[in-house]
């Protein structure tokens, strides 16, 4: 049940992070998903790499859409508010309340349903305006809810659990995002923890659009033979460009990598992405470089996996529409309303 | 027989759209009122950029009647392609200027109508070779022209263009001499007519300004920070001049920064959920829009009822049903508003009838929305939108302070203030928010369009969401403490007769109902400013033996709404209806409510409707 919290009985010797919290500070209800449903794997990775980070739970803001993926957004940061909006409409929203407050950090938890096929649009626009904030999209390429459809990620050729076969290309929300310009694009796995939970704070941290496609597979209904989704497909298929750690500004830089094949970059935020290159011809610097590989790899039967292309120098949409520092939520008559001396001014102009 | 008239008159000029008529027409209709005799503009426009025809239709009264009277007395027939249709309109008596250059066979012409032809195209080649310029100042010269036949005094128009041109002195010059070429032709050569303007004193301290840039004006003043549109005739020009207005009073005086986010969006769905998004996060948002957008916004319409979120819409109407005419106006989103969105749900409409109201019900439109925590319609249209109209200067009262409605802040929730986001506590139906971030350990929910219970919980209990859905009715009836009240408009001894009306109506009815007293049928008013009803709505029908309601849609709206929620009985209320896309005039209204009162007065209704008189 959505609704019943998660018992709050802390172990003693929970290890706490920087704010004094353990990870069961950023639990939210018990998930309501199939028993060994990707999603709830990726609800885990969210939580840890909000702890690690040290995020204040409720300055996040968590906004999804409809769909399986949509509802996880309850069983994390309880202490956060959340916003399940309408069908493939959560990026609007989620616009809106990026406007109104700047200083939270967004969140947007979506699904292959909700973002590429009835969402596309909305997906697209959002990235576009480079609006500062993490979009995950949990991928399954099948609509859970009503049991089974194909979405429009499910690639053609891929079988469905009743046996028909798709024959519609499928659309990578990867390719879109480094298209249309989001600064951050990774994809990741949801049953690999270890990749996942930096390329979140990788995207946490990001003072820009981040997006992250995570091949989440459904265990009612996209995880049998024939699936190009499923847990044994992925495992068989995922070619690694690269490992990341994220360093928040208060921790020591140390390292432990070969020089020469480790990328350091530091976000406007000041943390430091540090790549570690498993291809050794891969850049996550070059846009059309990271769209040719994705692309040439698919080709191949592989799905690229990592920090697929980073800008660290990005800007969002409140740079390009020059918005004042203070949150606009916070701005009361005085600084708005321009009072009735300009507004004689105004009339007298109109006589 | 020969028009005379001083001071009262409508005069229609006949343009081609993109000939740059336009800013012509307009120091036209502007230097009447600087000679202090009222006007009422109004456009009537393709939905194309150039080449079709296009009409300006200017009512001069010094009586102040700011409707549209209907029927023409002066045609300025400038467009070939609708020579025919122009000519027909002018009243018997009436007069026809247009240009003469090349003749036109008699037959052309009408023998009851008074012609006064100027060789516009002549005058123009031979002053100017350059082809743009002989189109623009013909547009100049006839306003010369025009000003000598009227006695328009030649000084205003020519402050006029000077105001125009501050700042570009190099256009003024030519301007003027354009303006006084054809004022000098006209004394010389053309033969006087009846109509006159006459210096008055009648316009006063009122204001001449479209509804549009009031209304974004009223956003400004209203405390709106986030705008979301998509481009749709007639609103996009609310959202620019709300970018205008924001750049010149929002922007930040020592920094240059906005205090204001504008998003053209990629389309409505788009823009109510951003507006949604923005609104749930504590900041005041709106989207202006016409019937098609609110068509696609439904589903987040039914999100914020349900969900609670305040979000205010502007509907500049125009002609539906699907494309309809989109530059055309009308009233007929009404209930298209008042139930948008799936399963049950009523929204608050407010009914600007001018500008000036639709600055203030702008303004107040953010505070009905904070207080109520729902969506509030402006239901403006083009007639007021898009037009320029007479009208009294905006006001401000520096005391009046933003109702943000109930919120909870990081203080109450840390004094332990109790919360439920769904949880009534004040018995109005209207519970308590907190905006994202507030608290670190108090006050977080989730905000869902699915049934849930008063803690924001998801339940599906038939129970719950009952009480849930009640309470929502309890709201809207809270809602009629804070929405505008109507007005009522007696008649000098009143009348067992009511005529009710909303909206951009207004103006025709002020001037129908001094008909009716004229004709010793007195009928009394009532102006709808809102909905729900209030009790003084449904005072005014029991109070009368019969009602008229007057609309500019073909079924009756408002009626079906009066009938639907203020549980009017609809044998009462006869439909007065207008809706072939011109804004409805004076003589319309008298005409339809002095004949069904003659039916009344002579024959019971019964036996009228039977032999179809």
């Amino acid at each position: 049940m959505t609704y019943l919290a998660k018992p709050k009985l802390h172990h003693p010797e929970l290890p706490q992070n920087a704010l004094g919290l353990t990870r069961r500070d950023y639990e939210g209800t018990v998930s309501t998903l199939c028993a060994g449903c990707g999603h709830d794997s990726i609800s885990a990775a969210i939580i840890q790499a909000c702890w690690e980070l040290a995020i204040q739970p409720h300055r996040v803001a968590k906004l999804s859409g409809i769909g399986c993926s949509s509802k996880t957004p309850t069983y994390f940061l309880d202490k956060s508010h959340g916003f399940n909006s309408v069908h493939g409409r959560m990026p609007s929203v989620l616009t809106g309340a990026n406007l109104a407050n700047r200083d939270l950090i967004y969140l947007g938890v979506s699904g292959d349903g909700d973002s590429a096929s009835i969402g596309l649009g909305q997906f697209a626009h959002i990235m576009r305006r480079g609006v500062n904030m993490t979009y995950i999209v949990e991928n399954n390429g099948v609509y859970g809810l009503t049991k089974g459809q194909f979405s429009a990620t499910a690639d053609r050729g891929s079988k469905s659990k009743r046996g028909a076969l798709n024959t519609d290309e499928s659309i990578d929300l990867v390719l879109l995002a480094l298209q249309l310009g989001a600064t951050y694009v990774a994809r990741s796995f949801s049953g690999d923890k270890t990749q996942l939970v930096p390329l979140i704070k990788g995207a946490l941290t990001h003072q820009g659009a981040a997006f992250i496609d995570v091949i989440s597979p459904c265990v009612a209904f996209n995880n049998h033979e024939g699936s190009t989704k499923s847990y044994d497909y992925i495992r068989d298929h995922n070619e690694a460009v690269n490992m990341l750690d994220v360093i928040t500004v208060q921790k020591e830089i140390t390292t432990d990598y070969e020089p020469g094949s480790v990328q350091e970059v530091r976000q406007h935020d000041g943390s430091v992405l540090r790549l570690r290159k498993l291809a050794s011809d891969y850049d996550a610097g070059n846009r059309i470089a990271a769209m040719t590989h994705v692309q040439s790899r698919y080709v191949e039967g592989e799905i690229v996996t990592g920090l697929l292309f980073l800008d660290a120098g990005a800007g969002d949409l409140h740079a390009s529409l020059n918005t004042v520092p203070a949150p606009l939520n916070e701005l009361g008559e005085r600084e708005l309303c321009p009072g009735s001396a300009a507004l004689a001014k105004f009339n007298a102009s109109l006589r | 027989m020969r028009l005379e008239s001083v001071n009262d008159f409508v005069i229609k000029f006949a343009n081609v759209n993109g000939s740059g008529s336009a800013s012509a027409n307009t120091l036209f209709a502007k230097s009447i009122l600087r000679m202090g005799v009222p006007v009422s503009p109004r456009n009537i426009f393709p939905s194309n950029i150039q080449g079709l025809p296009t009409w300006y239709e200017v009512r001069v009264s010094e009586s102040g009647w700011l409707g549209r009277r209907g029927g023409v007395d002066l045609m300025v027939a400038m467009n070939p392609q609708t020579w025919d249709k122009d000519i027909g309109e002018i009243e018997p008596g009436g007069y026809l200027f247009y240009d003469s250059t090349k003749p036109l066979a008699k037959e052309r012409f009408r023998d009851d109508v008074h012609v006064v032809g100027m060789p516009l195209m002549e005058i123009c080649n031979a002053t100017y070779t350059d082809a743009r310029q002989r189109q623009l100042f013909k547009n100049i010269i006839y306003v010369g022209a025009l000003s000598a036949l009227l006695g328009i005094d030649t000084k205003e128009v020519e402050k006029l263009i000077a105001e125009q041109y501050k700042g570009k002195e190099k256009l003024l010059e030519p301007n003027i001499k354009a303006l006084h070429m054809g004022y000098d032709y006209a004394v010389a050569s053309l033969p006087p007519i009846g109509l006159h303007v006459r210096r008055s004193d009648r316009v006063g301290n009122r204001v001449f300004l479209e509804g549009n840039t009031a209304a974004a004006l009223g956003c400004v003043y209203g405390g709106a920070t986030v705008a979301a549109w998509y481009p749709i005739t007639p609103s996009s020009s609310m959202a620019e001049a709300f970018g205008r207005h924001c750049r010149k009073y929002r922007s930040d005086p020592a920094t240059g920064k906005a205090r204001y986010a504008i998003v053209q969006a990629e389309d409505e769905l788009a823009s109510i959920g951003i507006v949604i998004g923005a609104a749930w996060n504590g900041a005041r948002a709106f989207t202006c829009t016409s019937g098609p957008g609110v068509s696609l916004m439904q589903e987040f319409i039914g999100l914020a009822y349900f969900a609670e979120i305040p979000a205010v819409i502007f509907d500049v109407q125009r002609a539906g049903p699907s494309t309809g005419m989109p530059t055309r106006t009308q009233q007929s989103d009404i209930l298209s508003c008042a139930y948008a969105s799936h399963g049950d749900t009523k929204h608050v409409l407010l009914f600007p009838e001018d500008p000036k109201e639709g600055f203030e019900m702008a303004a107040t439109a953010f505070d009905l929305a904070d207080r109520l925590q729902t969506p509030v319609f402006v239901m403006y249209d083009l007639d007021i939108g898009m037009n320029e109209r007479l009208c009294e200067p905006l006001a401000w009262d520096d005391t009046r302070r933003y109702d943000r409605g109930k919120v909870l802040s990081y203080q109450d929730l840390e004094a332990g203030k109790r919360f439920g986001r769904y949880l009534d506590l004040d018995g109005d139906g209207v519970t308590w928010r907190t905006y994202p971030g507030a608290h670190p350990k108090r006050g977080s929910f989730f905000t869902r369009g699915t049934s849930r219970d008063r803690y924001a919980r998801y339940t599906e209990e038939g129970s719950a969401y009952v009480d849930n859905m009640q309470r929502l009715l309890k709201k809207f009836e809270t809602a009629k403490d804070y929405v505008p009240k109507p007005l009522l408009k007696r008649a000098a001894k009143g009348s067992r007769f009511g005529v009710i009306y909303f909206g951009s109506t207004a103006p025709a009815m002020d001037e129908a109902l001094a008909m009716l007293e004229g004709d010793a049928m007195p009928v009394d008013a009532l102006r709808v400013r809102a909905f729900p009803f209030q009790d003084e709505v449904v005072d005014f029908v029991s109070h009368h033996d019969h009602v008229f309601v007057v609309e500019q849609n073909r079924d009756g709206q408002l009626r079906t709404l009066l009938v639907a929620e203020a549980m009017l009985p609809s044998d009462k209320l006869t439909p007065v209806l207008h809706y072939d896309g011109t804004p409805i005039t004076a003589r319309f209204i008298h005409k339809e409510i002095a004949q069904r009162l003659k039916a009344f007065n002579v024959t019971p209704l019964k036996r009228t409707a039977a032999t179809g008189e």
